[in-house]
């Protein structure tokens, strides 16, 4: 599947990326969507985000609810006038025959506070299930994206579940029996995973040590745009996040709380972008002048 | 003059459905104001909409607009010539183009008619550039620009057709034509529309049907069949035909089933799973002995006709328990699949079973403590910062419900019990997960643990009344716990001096206040409000919360709201506010049986000849006591009245007191013979006083305005008979003490100065 769309959408002229090598909540935190939908350069990419949520982890015990799990991403800037039918295509390349299966485009405006970004879009339906979510960036970091660029995020496991007709995503086959060998699982390889990581987000990680990595990583943050390095100090953004996410999981922040520290995340998340642009706006304003207007 | 029809598409990725209502009404407006501005009108006017597009049929428009004269008024004949050189560059004619008329001269310039086309062609990009979306976006490479074109999600296409003529427009880079889209899937490829004519019809063909009204009927109706078919009967839901007709072009509801066992679930549940997540339709079975009638539609969107109701304005038909939920959904598909549905009602079973089966786990755990358990948690969550936590205000439910007495004191014991636990479900997970179950979910989980039915009611009735036109709770236990958590919420948030203030009612205290009404005033209870506000504030005080009572603050705001809501009913304001402004009343159904009898009163000849001789002797006596206090203010340095203030305050005065109590009984103490109507009024009076007191203290308001109706033909012969401004000083203090008798009578039933008219 995952070959399908890289075979896709490399066809229609995205990079075809790796995942970014830290811990984060969604495909949107890579640099790749992040900080490319900045600034007025054209940029397409595809790649594929292991995302962790650690609020979300349930022992292994629900069969559509994982902390750690798989997205796509597909990013193209400015967003082309048939992305729509771009991405139906990407679906029937999967195998989802939208004269069998219902497509649907249901509102659902997209905003991340964390990373002081926002779009307008749809979750897509494919008969009542949401598999991707569909997105026209309007800002991110605070700064309005000129020009927009449309951002698709594919749930892989539930495309996954829905092609091979399973109920519970550790049913999904992960590979197909060679011989006399059998298949192997998702559960086989990941539900192990997600009874100890659920225990450990929820119940053992050092609370103390989680706040002291995300006060380092905003000091680093801080240190990181005053030596005018804004991709490091972003990394300390998408590190300090995580740790934030962690830190409720194990229910030690309070509701007041939980709003000054998304408040401090976003700031970083801001300050980086801020210093991405600024960084570059020269070079931007001489190769685009519409954009410098 | 010859006519046209005009067609104007906009095509549009899809737009979200609760917007599609306002943006038909939108597009309607927008053009008639452009219409309007070229002078032009058109017979009817059609809009329709679907996901992606909005759709606009203009019948019979003018293809040129008027020809008009237009005339400038210029300089006189006799002035410089410097000035009519001026007026001739302003005006860019020459002087023999001019025409002179009582020696000034004119610009007269005849403006041909415009052709319709030319003014459609301006017109629809200012309506697109004008169109008021809730929320709107840039998209793709032109939004690299500031001033970007924006809609409400990418506009892909223009359809404007005059006749069979295009009108050519373009904006943000879409030109106008002829072509449009069918149906994303069942149709691939353009569709070339002739004009208003075949529009509909050509999209009908391509799988499109563009009038919303007659896909909300195939929603409504084959919903209905759907369930029909199955032997069981659809749980009618105009929001939900609206929002799946608006997310359609070719709406296929179809029926499915999920597992049996799921119906261990309490239905508002799964209603609200199928209804909020998923968008699909429940059915109950046929055989229950209550059905869905023709009549059973949503409450509030029982009056506007279906198609302008907005989505969230129409709820679904509530469930009862003599209507057993079925094990069946149904869901409204976009497209008529090559296997007749299979695929997609299988699909959707499964989403649904997956949200079901969280449902599930949420009411099992639940169950798994009991609502006291719980409870225990409200000690975690704050009510308001500066009213304590959620647990304390249970505390105070339970002190305030022990103090109830009289009416209600059977359903006390359940109550209390109730009061212990009333809030214990906002931290299930049932209730975490679906916010709008609160109440409901505590009522279930008090079943469950096998609590005796009236504490179930007066768990899950205790939001109850929400708003004007929401039930009151049947049980007494639930008017009590249903009472004391509003009064708490009025009582803590004033207190606290977080009064609702212009359009800001963060918590709702409009509606709290309502509640208290309708509780009261419907269920008939006797109580003493400021008592209970007092006792409410007490309980805060015991906890550590500082505050005054502020009884008096929430007995005005009360009265205000009643004067709202009883307008409906018919009983006028001002009435409510003579009775308020006696002071001292706040049993709100003895306050209305007073106002009732009132209103009765004034609507008759007596009132209203009564109320004449009031003002009147009213104004006598306030002009009177403002020399009086005039008077009185040298060196001692009493206040003089404003005029605002009310009457009976200045009858206490003891500067007038001295005059009153002379007169008290001028029977015994007039110096003078009086004039035959002033010893009418006199002994009118001496009977009247006590028939009123006694008809108010016995709440027999009718008996009490019978009383002032006899004061009405004496004191008509007073005015007409007596000088009150006698040269005879003594006499006039009588007489005005006479009158102040009168008003004092009067004021026993009502404060009259308060009534208009």
């Amino acid at each position: 599947m995952i070959l399908r769309l890289h075979a896709f959408w490399g066809e229609q002229g995205c990079l075809i990326l790796q995942p970014y090598d830290m811990r984060m909540g969604a495909g949107t935190f890579h640099t790749a969507t992040t900080l490319r939908a900045l600034g007025p350069e054209p940029w397409n990419a595809a790649f594929v985000q292991p995302c962790r949520r650690p609020t979300d982890g349930r022992y292994g015990e629900n069969p559509n609810r994982l902390q750690h799990y798989y997205q796509y991403q597909v990013i193209l800037k400015p967003s082309p006038e048939n992305l729509q039918e771009l991405y139906l295509q990407s679906l029937v390349e999967i195998g989802i025959d939208p004269l069998v299966h219902d497509i649907r485009f249901v509102e659902d405006d997209w905003e991340s506070p964390t990373l002081g970004a926002w779009g307008l879009g749809w979750e897509v339906w494919c008969d009542g299930m949401e598999v991707t979510q569909f997105t026209y960036f309007q800002q991110m970091g605070g700064f309005d994206c000129r020009p927009v660029a449309g951002e698709l995020t594919y749930g892989l496991e539930r495309l996954a579940m829905y092609i091979q007709g399973v109920d519970n995503v550790y049913d999904l086959a992960f590979n197909a029996p060679r011989g006399n060998r059998p298949g192997v699982t998702y559960g086989e390889v990941f539900l192990e995973n997600e009874k100890q990581m659920s225990k450990w987000n929820f119940e053992v990680a050092d609370t103390d040590s989680l706040f002291e990595g995300f006060r380092r990583a905003e000091e680093e943050c801080r240190r990181s745009l005053d030596a005018n390095v804004p991709i490091a100090a972003y990394e300390q953004a998408i590190e300090a996040s995580h740790l934030f996410n962690l830190l409720q999981a194990r229910g030690v922040i309070s509701v007041q709380e939980r709003a000054s520290y998304m408040a401090r995340v976003r700031d970083l998340a801001r300050g980086s972008c801020e210093a991405y642009m600024a960084k570059f706006k020269d070079e931007w304003a001489v190769k685009y002048p519409e954009w410098a207007a | 003059m010859s006519t046209a029809d005009f067609l104007l598409e906009l095509r549009c990725e899809e737009i979200p459905a609760r917007m599609q209502a306002g943006a038909r009404a939108d597009l309607e407006k927008l053009f008639r104001k452009e219409l309007e501005a070229a002078g032009l009108k058109a017979g009817a006017i059609t809009v329709w909409s679907t996901p992606r597009r909005l759709a606009l049929i203009a019948r019979d428009l003018p293809l040129a607009t008027d020809a008009v004269s237009e005339e400038v008024k210029g300089p006189r004949t006799s002035a410089p010539e410097q000035a009519l050189e001026g007026f001739l560059r302003k005006t860019g004619l020459s002087k023999d183009q001019l025409t002179e008329r009582d020696g000034v001269w004119f610009a007269i310039t005849e403006k041909p008619g415009r052709a319709t086309e030319d003014v459609l062609a301006a017109a629809i990009p200012a309506i697109i550039r004008a169109f008021p979306w809730p929320k709107s976006q840039r998209w793709g490479a032109a939004s690299i620009a500031t001033d970007a074109l924006r809609w409400v999600r990418p506009l892909s296409g223009i359809v404007a057709i005059l006749g069979e003529d295009l009108v050519e427009c373009e904006v943000g880079g879409i030109r106008s034509g002829y072509a449009t889209a069918g149906h994303r899937f069942h149709h691939h490829g353009e569709i070339t529309i002739g004009g208003a004519h075949d529009y509909a019809d050509k999209l009908r063909a391509c799988h499109v049907i563009v009038d919303h009204a007659e896909r909300e009927g195939i929603v409504r109706e084959q919903a209905k069949a759907a369930a029909a078919a199955a032997g069981l009967v659809l749980v009618e839901d105009e929001g939900l035909v609206i929002e799946n007709a608006g997310l359609t072009e070719w709406p296929v509801p179809l029926l499915g089933r999920f597992d049996e066992a799921f119906l261990d679930v309490p239905p508002e549940v799964i209603q609200l799973t199928a209804r909020v997540n998923q968008k699909y339709f429940i059915c109950v079975e046929s055989s229950s002995p209550s059905l869905l009638g023709e009549g059973d539609r949503p409450q509030d969107g029982g009056g506007a006709p279906p198609s302008d109701a907005a989505a969230s304005a129409t709820s679904p038909s509530k469930l009862g328990e003599d209507r057993k939920l079925a094990n069946a959904f149904v869901c409204t598909a976009n497209i008529a699949a090559t296997d007749g549905g299979a695929a997609i009602v299988d699909g959707n079973r499964k989403v649904l079973a997956a949200r079901l089966s969280d449902a599930r786990f949420f009411w099992e755990q639940d169950k798994k403590k009991p609502l006291v358990e719980h409870a225990e948690k409200l000690g975690r969550i704050t009510f308001h910062e500066k009213l304590g936590t959620v647990a304390q205000r249970q505390d105070r439910f339970v002190a305030l419900v022990d103090a109830f007495q009289g009416q209600l004191a059977d359903a006390v014991p359940a109550a209390k019990q109730a009061a212990a636990i009333l809030k214990a479900d906002l931290v299930t997970e049932m209730v975490g997960e679906f916010p709008e179950l609160q109440g409901l979910m505590g009522g279930y989980y008090a079943r469950a643990e096998s609590l005796p039915d009236a504490v179930v009611a007066a768990v899950r009735d205790h939001y109850k009344p929400v708003g004007q036109a929401d039930a009151l709770p049947d049980e007494d236990a639930a008017v009590l716990t249903a009472l004391v958590d509003k009064v708490d919420a009025l009582v803590g948030f004033f207190g606290a001096d977080l009064k609702p203030t212009g359009s800001k009612d963060p918590f709702a205290l409009r509606r709290a206040a309502l509640g208290v009404i309708r509780l009261v005033t419907e269920k008939g209870l006797r109580l003493a409000l400021g008592q209970l506000f007092d006792a409410s504030a007490q309980l805060y005080r015991q906890q550590g919360v500082e505050m005054e009572s502020p009884s008096s603050d929430l007995l005005s705001f009360i009265a205000d709201r009643l004067k709202v809501q009883q307008r409906e009913a018919g009983v006028r304001h001002d009435l409510i506010d003579a009775v308020f402004a006696l002071g001292g009343e706040d049993d709100l159904v003895r306050l209305l049986a007073r106002v009732h009898a009132l209103q009765a009163f004034v609507g008759t000849e007596d009132g209203t000849n009564l109320l004449a001789g009031y003002k009147r002797a009213a104004n006598i006596l306030k002009k009177e006591e403002a020399n009086d206090q005039t008077a009185g203010a040298h060196g001692e340095g009493v206040v003089p009245p404003t005029g605002e203030e009310d009457p009976l305050v200045l009858v206490d005065d003891p500067a007038f007191k001295d005059i009153a109590a002379q007169f008290a009984h001028p029977e015994r103490t007039l110096s003078y013979q009086p004039e035959p109507a002033e010893a009418a009024l006199i002994a009118a009076l001496d009977a009247a006083e006590p028939q009123a007191s006694d008809a108010v203290a016995a709440e027999d308001f009718t008996a009490a305005m019978a009383a002032l109706a006899s004061l009405r033909a004496p004191i008509d012969a007073f005015f007409d008979q007596v000088t009150v401004n006698d040269a005879d000083a003594n006499k006039r203090a009588s007489r005005l003490g006479i009158l102040s008798r009168f008003r004092a009578a009067v004021h026993k039933v009502a404060d009259f100065s308060r009534i208009e008219g």
